[in-house]
Order: structure tokens, then C-alpha cells, then sequence
């Protein structure tokens, strides 16, 4: 009786509170928090061009919700999950954000969603990388959007498995992101008959590789996998062509590598490194189109992820447009029962757990010869559908999927 | 293939020679820090951003100039030192006799607006520099692949710290530097332009700064946050060496070196942490540090 009593009354709580908030947009406005590193290692990849990117979203969206004013603020996280932290609780308690948009490093976005699950506001996470973030630290208040590490470990890993690439040494980096890439890439090449005999887990950042690759080079393994990002990529990938690698026999694999990365290292030093990504300024005239936009804002091409925090915010807006409100719940839901059909992804869904499926594509850095501007540097090899590339819910340990 | 715990002892040789080149670079860089405060009495905060600025003005110079890395390599040093004398002239020079704290701060901030400024422009990916050629290739050791270009680090870094030694405590130009900071009063009423003495010396430390910085251009990512963490392992091999030591800041910086490169060998997620590990050891039982003067 009283179990029956108790759930009556919090369903009819919930009933009020869900109808209360349904009502209108909180404040007269929408405040969205953009969060990122803004001056570290993986500024680049997302920062303060991300910003321009968010920017540039909500003026193609007319500056306006429904007639309500949208307003941005901004934070460098420093990729410190604390600092973050604090930022994130600051907003929301006090100066009434009600969507945080950005987080790259992945321990930021894992800590940043638990405290958005606290205060019931929502989270489009467009940088980190780490799986476990719509997984084990999944919530009902944030969305993962341009990829994560398993397709990354599907595409680049299974692509180097099957041509030849049996035994594998892994140089990762020592925290969520590190941990959760070299996790799926061990799945990976597990199963499709390799095996990774050895590991080294490198602090982040490092500036000097040689240690490592020296260390990769002694285990005699068919490939080296980077389970790395930004500079510690790029670094790793210098060293390891100075110490001849490949002139040894022995392969690289960088499991992510941005556009910024590949950019910085050039197609001389790059050429020939396979690599997964969710998009790629340079696919259709659609994608092409926004890209010159972009860059005539900021000077640089985009990234996945500046292409990821436009269609993600543009996504969100319909959906507060849609549903007239900002809570949190209301939009996560409409935005999960709108495909997403834009530049940046074609029949995109958004799942029970957070994450947004999408198809992933296996590139190729082009050689100086095919290259044709400093900019021309994938060409793609393959397109991986959406339900191939990602986790299949069937094997989630979310919390929100019944299995 | 014999074994010491379990790594085979030709990879160990590797990890001892690796350690070598990278402590080649943290005696450099030590180095500079130590003359700064030996002779200067200021915790120079800004060392990290010499180190970067050598390597940024490297890249810069070749790109846009197309100044090869022979002449960079006296060419960078020298634009920076000019810089580190502009700085002590218009800035160091009028907080000179306060406490230490405010040197500390102050070349922090510069170090902070330096690096912010240059994020600004280049953005962090980095930029691309090529070796030159004469570098490109190495040699089997037989327990290891040597870069020619590592080597090369070797060299020119003991070279150059080697020199700095011998001038700053054999020759007659270092007896006046020594003997100026002790009483610049005295050293002036003899004739010698104190002010300027200490306006070089303080270039002098940041140029071999950004030596390692033109050192480490073809194989780092030379970015404008590569100085931030080199920084801060730096001071700890200064502390580790004794403040102010020269000879005990080159021998540290190497030692430091093989420590780091060993840790990663057998325990690669402490190599961050191993220097400071040792830094804490030492000053418990030695304050003052392992070549430092007792106080």
C-alpha cells in the first residue's frame, strides 16, 4: 500500500514538475555554457574556433528562440576535470546555463556530466573521445555526438588487423581517454584474430617519445598503436619516423588523429597513416560550403569537432524551438526523435544512452604528391555505417539500457 | 638475451643513452637558470619561455626567411638574449634587491604573456620544421637505432655547457661577474660597468635557453606551451643540483636525465613524477642540494 501510495504521488511530482517546466524557456533565455581548452595541447581541435563555430550556428539559427534571446558563455577547462567542475556547478547554480556545449578532454566531460545529471540541465559533449562516457559514466543528461573510441578502435584498428598487422605494442596515454581507446582497440584486434603483446602507458602530455618507441621497437610488434591525442600524437609520430620505424618493418597506427594534427605534421611526415574520423571538410559541396564559412571567420579548416559543435547546437535549438522549452529532459528527447540530416551528418540518431550514431569513414593521409593545398589531406577509403561502427546497445553497461 | 628484471639489457643500454640525450637538454636548460640565479640573485619564471621562443624564432626564421638551422642555431640565441636583455633592462632592472618573490612573479608574467600572445598567432598544434638534411638517417648500434641528429644533441649541448663553465669560473670576464654580484659596489669604484654586466649575464642565460630551444625544433613539436612543462622538471634539477651551482646543474640535468629514462623502462607512469621524487629526497637530507654550498 504504501509502495503503491509512493509511487503515485512521485509520479504525479514528476507529472507537474515535467508539465511546469514544459511550459516556457527558463529565464526569457537560452544560455548555452561552451566549455573547452582554450589554451593547452587540444585547443586546436576545438577552442575558441569551437566557439566561433557555436557562434556561427545560433546567428544561421537567427540570433533568437522563438523570440527568446539566446546568450553564450565561455570557459577554458585546462583540462582539469576540478576546474571544470567548479565552472560547470558555477553555471548552472548560479548564473542559469542551461546547456553545456564543447568538453574534449575525456575526464572533463565525465565529471562535468555528473554534475549536470545533479542539476537536470544538458550536456552535448562534441570532443571527447573516451566510449565509457556513453557506457559505464553514461546519464540522462548529456549526448556524445561526432565519435568516440570504439568506432575509432573499429575503423583504423580493423583496417590495419586485416592487413597484416597481427601483433600489437600500445603506447597510451595515462588517463579516461588513454585507458578507454586502448580497451577497444584490445577488443578489436582480439577479434579479429591479433593480439597485443605488450603496452606502455606515457604520462599526459609528453614531450619526448624516444623512450617509448624505443621500448615499441624492441617488442618486435607488427604495429605500433597510438592511443593518444594531440600534441603526444603528433610528437610520438615524429619520433618514431626519426628512430625509423617504419623503415624496420614495423607500422603506425594513430587510433585519432585530428585535422589539426595531420595539418601540423604535414602530408611529407604524415603520408600513408590511416585514420578514422567522423567527418571531413572536403566530402561534398554540402560540407564544403560550411568549410569555407568557417574559414573565413577563423583562417583554418574545421575539424569534426568544430563541424560536430555547429550541428549539435543547431540540433538543440530546433529542439527548444520545437518543444518551446529549455529543460532538460523535454529537448533531450525531442532531439532523440529527430534524425539529424545536415552537413555534418546524414540520417544521425541519437540513442537511449546518449550517443549519437552515425557513418564514420577510414581515411588515408594523402601523399605531397596528391595533396594539392596545405588543407588536402585525407582522401576517404571507406565509409563505416552507423550500426557497425559503434557500440550496439546490446553490449551497453548504461545505466538507462535495459539488458 | 640477458635480463635485468625483465627488460632485456640491450634495451636497457638504449634507455641509458635516451636518458642521456634528453638529460643533454635538461643541462642546458638548468644551466641557464643557474647562472640567472647564481650570479643574479632572480628565479628566472620566463626560462620555459626562452626555451620555446629559441625553438618558435627557429621555425620562424627558416619560413620566413628561409634562414637555414646552422645559422639559427647562433642566429635564434642571439634575437632571443637581445630579448632577455631588453627585459632585464626595462623590467628585472628596477625590481633588483627585492625579494626573490619578485623576481619570480615577474618573469612569470612575462613567460605568461609571451606564451598567451604566441597561442594567440600559431594556435598549439605546432609547427613543422625539417632537419636538415646532413641529420637525416642514423646508425645501428646494435642495441638501438641513433639518430645522427641525437647524437648530434649530445655534442653540442656538453659543448656549450662545457664552454659556460669554463668561462664563468676559469677566466678573467667570469671572475668579474662573480666578483660583481658579490659587491657590485666595490667592482663599480674599480671601473666596471656593473649594470651591463648583469644586463648580459641575464641575456647570456636565457640565449642558452633557447639554444636547447633551436636543439630541440626538429624533434619536438615546437609549439608555444613546449616550454610550460619543460619548466617546472627544469627547476627541479636546478634544486636538485643546488641554486646556483654551475657544474652542479650540468651534471644533475644529465643525471636526471637517465633517472627519467630509466623510471620509464621499468615503471612508465611515475616518469613524470620520478624527478620530484628525487628533488624531495634530496632536499630532506640535503638542503642545500647535492653540489650546492652548505648555507
Amino acid at each position: 500500500m504504501t509502495m503503491m501510495k509512493k509511487l503515485l504521488t512521485s509520479a504525479i511530482a514528476s507529472a507537474m514538475m515535467a508539465g511546469g517546466a514544459q511550459a516556457a524557456i527558463s529565464n526569457d533565455t537560452v544560455k548555452i555554457g561552451y566549455l573547452a581548452d582554450m589554451s593547452g595541447t587540444y585547443r586546436d581541435l576545438a577552442g575558441p574556433n569551437g566557439q566561433k563555430a557555436l557562434e556561427m550556428a545560433i546567428a544561421d539559427f537567427g540570433g533568437n528562440v522563438n523570440g527568446k534571446k539566446i546568450e553564450v558563455v565561455s570557459a577554458d577547462d585546462r583540462n582539469s576535470p576540478d576546474t571544470s567542475s567548479s565552472t560547470v556547478r558555477r553555471w548552472v547554480e548560479n548564473e542559469n546555463v542551461d546547456m553545456v556545449a564543447g568538453m574534449v578532454a575525456s575526464s572533463v566531460s565525465i565529471a562535468v556530466s555528473k554534475i549536470l545529471e545533479e542539476n537536470d540541465r544538458l550536456g552535448i559533449i562534441s570532443g571527447s573521445a573516451a566510449s565509457s562516457i556513453t557506457n559505464e559514466h553514461c546519464t540522462p543528461n548529456h549526448i556524445h555526438y561526432v565519435y568516440d573510441t570504439y568506432p575509432l578502435a573499429n575503423g583504423t584498428a580493423s583496417a590495419v588487423v586485416k592487413e597484416g598487422g597481427k601483433t600489437w605494442y600500445m603506447l597510451t596515454a595515462d588517463y579516461a581517454f588513454g585507458h578507454s581507446l586502448e580497451s577497444d582497440v584490445k577488443n578489436v584486434v582480439e577479434a579479429n584474430g591479433g593480439e597485443i603483446i605488450g603496452a606502455v602507458r606515457h604520462p599526459f602530455p609528453t614531450q619526448d617519445f624516444s623512450s617509448f618507441i624505443l621500448q615499441a621497437q624492441a617488442s618486435g610488434a607488427d604495429v605500433i598503436g597510438l592511443a593518444n591525442a594531440g600534441a603526444d600524437t603528433t610528437n610520438a609520430i615524429t619520433t618514431a619516423s626519426e628512430f625509423g620505424v617504419t623503415q624496420s618493418g614495423q607500422t603506425l597506427a594513430a587510433l585519432l588523429l585530428f585535422l589539426t594534427d595531420v595539418h601540423a605534421l604535414g602530408a611529407q611526415t604524415a603520408q600513408g597513416i590511416q585514420l578514422t574520423t567522423g567527418w571531413y571538410w572536403d566530402m561534398n559541396d554540402e560540407t564544403r560550403e560550411w568549410s569555407d564559412r568557417f574559414m573565413k571567420e577563423t583562417g583554418v579548416r574545421p575539424t569534426m569537432v568544430h563541424a560536430g559543435i555547429y550541428s549539435s547546437a543547431m540540433q538543440y535549438l530546433n529542439a527548444v524551438a520545437a518543444t518551446g522549452s529549455d529543460d532538460a529532459q523535454t529537448v533531450r528527447k525531442q532531439m532523440m526523435d529527430t534524425p539529424i540530416n545536415d552537413m555534418f551528418a546524414k540520417n544521425g540518431r541519437i540513442r537511449v544512452d546518449g550517443r549519437m550514431v552515425h557513418d564514420m569513414y577510414l581515411a588515408e593521409v594523402k601523399t605531397p604528391a596528391e595533396s594539392k593545398n596545405e588543407w588536402d589531406l585525407y582522401k576517404i577509403l571507406r565509409t563505416i555505417p552507423a550500426e557497425e561502427a559503434y557500440r550496439p546497445l546490446s553490449e551497453s553497461k548504461c545505466k538507462l539500457v535495459n539488458n | 638475451m640477458s635480463m635485468i628484471f625483465g627488460v632485456p639489457l640491450a634495451v636497457l643500454f638504449g634507455q641509458l643513452l635516451i636518458g642521456i640525450i634528453n638529460g643533454a637538454f635538461y643541462a642546458l636548460l638548468s644551466l641557464g637558470l643557474a647562472v640567472i640565479f647564481g650570479l643574479l640573485k632572480i628565479i628566472n619564471f620566463a626560462h620555459g619561455a626562452m626555451y620555446m621562443l629559441g625553438a618558435m624564432v627557429t621555425v620562424l626564421m627558416f619560413d620566413a626567411m628561409g634562414i637555414n638551422y646552422w645559422v639559427a642555431l647562433f642566429g635564434a640565441p642571439l634575437v632571443v638574449g637581445t630579448f632577455g636583455v631588453l627585459i632585464e633592462y626595462f623590467l628585472l632592472r628596477r625590481i633588483a634587491g627585492q625579494d626573490h618573490i619578485y623576481s619570480l612573479l615577474l618573469t612569470f608574467g612575462v613567460a605568461l604573456i609571451i606564451q598567451g600572445v604566441l597561442i594567440n598567432w600559431f594556435g598549439v598544434s605546432g609547427l613543422r620544421y625539417t632537419m636538415p638534411d646532413v641529420f637525416k638517417g642514423g646508425v645501428n648500434l646494435g642495441f638501438m637505432f641513433m639518430p645522427y641528429y641525437r647524437a648530434w644533441v649530445i655534442v653540442a649541448a656538453l659543448l656549450v655547457c662545457f664552454g659556460t663553465w669554463f668561462v664563468i669560473e676559469k677566466t678573467k670576464l667570469g671572475s668579474y661577474l662573480r666578483a660583481g654580484t658579490e659587491d657590485s659596489q666595490l667592482m663599480q669604484g674599480f671601473g666596471i660597468n656593473v649594470p651591463l654586466l648583469i644586463s648580459v649575464t641575464y641575456g647570456f642565460g636565457v640565449a642558452l635557453a633557447a639554444f636547447a630551444g633551436v636543439l630541440a625544433a626538429p624533434i619536438y613539436s615546437v609549439t608555444p606551451v613546449m616550454g610550460s612543462s619543460t619548466l617546472i622538471v627544469v627547476f627541479a634539477v636546478v634544486v636538485i643540483g643546488g641554486m646556483g651551482s654551475i657544474g652542479g646543474a650540468i651534471i644533475t640535468g644529465i643525471l636526471m636525465g637517465v633517472i627519467e629514462g630509466l623510471t620509464k623502462t621499468f615503471y612508465p607512469p611515475a616518469s613524470s613524477a620520478v624527478i620530484f621524487l628525487v628533488m624531495v629526497l634530496v632536499l630532506m637530507f640535503r638542503p642545500s642540494g647535492l653540489f650546492g654550498k652548505e648555507a
